[in-house]
């Protein structure tokens, strides 16, 4: 397939991320936005290192691998910014026993 | 390299601090003792003494710039830690907690300041940001706190995967994520490289709130717990502007022409919206969170002209400002509120400290003689070298004139109004380390290159 048919669906993906991002209210669904954000960007980096990999086997074997590799930091950052965002939304649960991002207003002056 | 490995290793040890010491001096003197073993190891791996060997070609760079801004944040936590430590055990329970989070974000710092491959600037980045979303947060009963905490990181993750998009184009642009082999043509430069260099410029400009991507930053400096506020504004901010420079110097430098006129016009507007909404601060906290956007603006100035001079001048900003900042803070910290009214007649009760304080707003305000006019003076210059933002430096000019209003308000409210004021009670050893750190403004405002001679020997 050509390398635009992955650029196209990624982008189409990371846009929808960034709407829920700024259009939604409740903040696990905001939460699962920036997901989508960053599982758009791993498609695209594995469309992207095949496509290297191919276009340069024969000078370089190895090439497109660093991209794979990143994916992996990716998925690993993801986690560990899940694992403290969602802390934080219990923590605002258990003081305010909502989860809406209009709460989020009251410090401005 | 000695600096990364030994912050990890000792984010870990104050872990367990946590657990097997209970007196808080003793934690806190750990903690001091290791950012001075820092200090020191990074100064020795500036003169040639490295004690880890590892691998680091295509991923890090430890060059004279990276190392020396290492020294200064390593500097600048040590000044805090001295100054501020104590007050975090009002934050919460878990006092040698924050030690580890704060050495967790050195590392990160040291990341971000010498990467050369975009992976390690992606995991510096987020080394920095998920310890800091932590602090901010750190006093969980208060409402605000949680919100600060909540706000930052939406927009920090969201920042976040800005950022990885534009990595991800100008990898499928380039085929490599090495900022020195990226080779990027000045004529006919592709889509894919111009979309990923944007999206890396927004999303570095929300990490350094310039202004269009600034909103997050007033209500999350003012909602964080005022010691971490000294921290984040200071070392952090500094430390992404670093990366900044360093990203747009390494991979960008040869299609400057594209984009210096964005980079133009979100300084331009920085300056102006940073410093105006200053003036109308009640809240001394507030009206610092507001300046520190107003001083990012002077600090693009460097990343829009991106010469030698830009460096040198970034790396005296970022002492400049961080020590006047952490001084300022650290008294702040032992006022009952923040209000501007709390300093009436100050300088009455404290002659002393109301004394360090005027040293410390004249610097940020850029009054000759302090490390604060000098540092403006190189971003000026460096950009008045650049050739074409004449139009730019004197509206820089104009700006740091207003800012002298709102720092002005502060220096008035100590000594000429008429206050009881809140008592307050310092040691005398608080007293001498801001001395010390108001001699260090006045000594780097006459011999700069004191500092900057290390960029180059």
């Amino acid at each position: 397939m050509p390398i635009n048919y992955y650029i196209i669906l990624s982008l189409t993906l990371f846009v929808i991320g960034i709407v829920g991002v700024l259009t939604r209210r409740n903040t696990i669904i905001v939460f699962m936005c920036i997901e989508i954000m960053l599982n758009a960007v791993n498609l695209l980096l594995v469309a992207f290192s095949k496509m290297h990999h191919i276009n340069q086997v024969a000078t370089n074997p190895t090439a497109g691998t660093e991209a794979q590799l990143f994916v992996f930091f990716i998925m690993v950052v993801a986690a560990a910014e899940v694992s403290v965002g969602l802390a934080i939304i219990v923590m605002l649960f258990r003081n305010t026993h909502s989860i809406d991002v209009n709460f989020l207003n009251r410090l401005k002056h | 390299m000695n600096a990364l490995i030994i912050s990890a290793v000792f984010g870990v040890i104050m872990m367990f601090t946590g657990i097997f010491v209970k007196q808080k001096p003793v934690t806190r003197n750990i903690a001091i003792a290791g950012v001075a073993l820092l200090l020191l190891v990074n100064i020795l791996e500036m003169s040639g003494i490295d004690f880890f060997k590892v691998h680091t070609a295509g991923f890090m760079l430890f060059d004279r710039f990276a190392l020396l801004f290492n020294s200064v944040a390593f500097g600048s936590t040590l000044i805090y830690f001295i100054l501020s430590a104590p007050d975090m055990e009002k934050v919460g329970h878990y006092y040698a907690d924050y030690f580890a989070l704060i050495f967790f974000i050195l590392c990160g710092v040291v990341l971000v300041a010498s990467f050369q491959s975009l992976l390690i600037l992606f995991l510096g980045i987020e080394i920095i940001s998920i310890p800091l979303y932590i602090l901010t947060g750190s006093n969980k009963r208060n409402l605000i706190s949680n919100e600060a905490s909540l706000k930052y990181f939406l927009m920090g993750a969201f920042s976040t995967g800005i950022m990885l998009m534009g990595i991800t184009l100008l990898y499928g642009a380039t085929g490599t994520f090495d900022t020195q082999f990226m080779n990027i043509e000045t004529e006919g430069t592709s889509a894919l490289v111009i979309a990923g260099m944007l999206l890396l410029f927004f999303s570095m400009a929300f990490k350094v709130s310039a202004v269009p991507f600034h909103f997050w930053t007033p209500d999350v400096y003012d909602g964080c717990p005022t010691v971490f506020t000294s921290f984040m504004a200071t070392v952090v901010k500094s430390a992404a502007f670093v990366g900044f420079i360093r990203l747009f110097y390494d991979a960008f430098g040869s299609i400057h022409d594209d984009w210096k006129l964005v980079a133009a016009i979100i300084t331009a507007l920085t300056l102006l919206v940073g410093n105006i909404t200053a003036v109308f601060q009640q809240s001394v906290k507030r009206m610092l969170a507001y300046s520190s956007i107003s001083q990012a603006g002077f600090m693009l100035l460097g990343l829009l002209a991106l010469n030698a001079t830009s460096k040198e001048g970034i790396i005296l900003y970022a002492t400049a400002y961080s020590l006047a900042t952490i001084g300022i803070f650290a008294i702040l910290l032992k006022m009952n509120d923040h209000s501007f009214e709390s300093f009436n007649g100050f300088a009455r009760q404290q002659p002393l400290l109301a004394g360090v304080n005027v040293i410390f707003l004249l610097s940020l305000a850029g009054i000759p003689l302090t490390a604060g006019f000098l540092a403006k003076f190189y971003m000026l210059k460096a950009t008045l070298e650049s050739g074409d933002f004449l139009w730019l430096v004197i509206l820089a000019v104009i700006m740091a004139a207003v800012s002298v209003y709102y720092y002005f308000r502060l220096i008035q409210a100590m000594y000429f109004k008429e206050g009881d004021g809140n008592a307050i009670e310092v040691s005398p050893g608080f007293k001498l380390m801001l001395v010390i750190v108001a001699a260090c403004l006045i000594v780097l405002g006459v011999f700069p290159n004191l500092l900057l001679n290390w960029l180059y020997f």
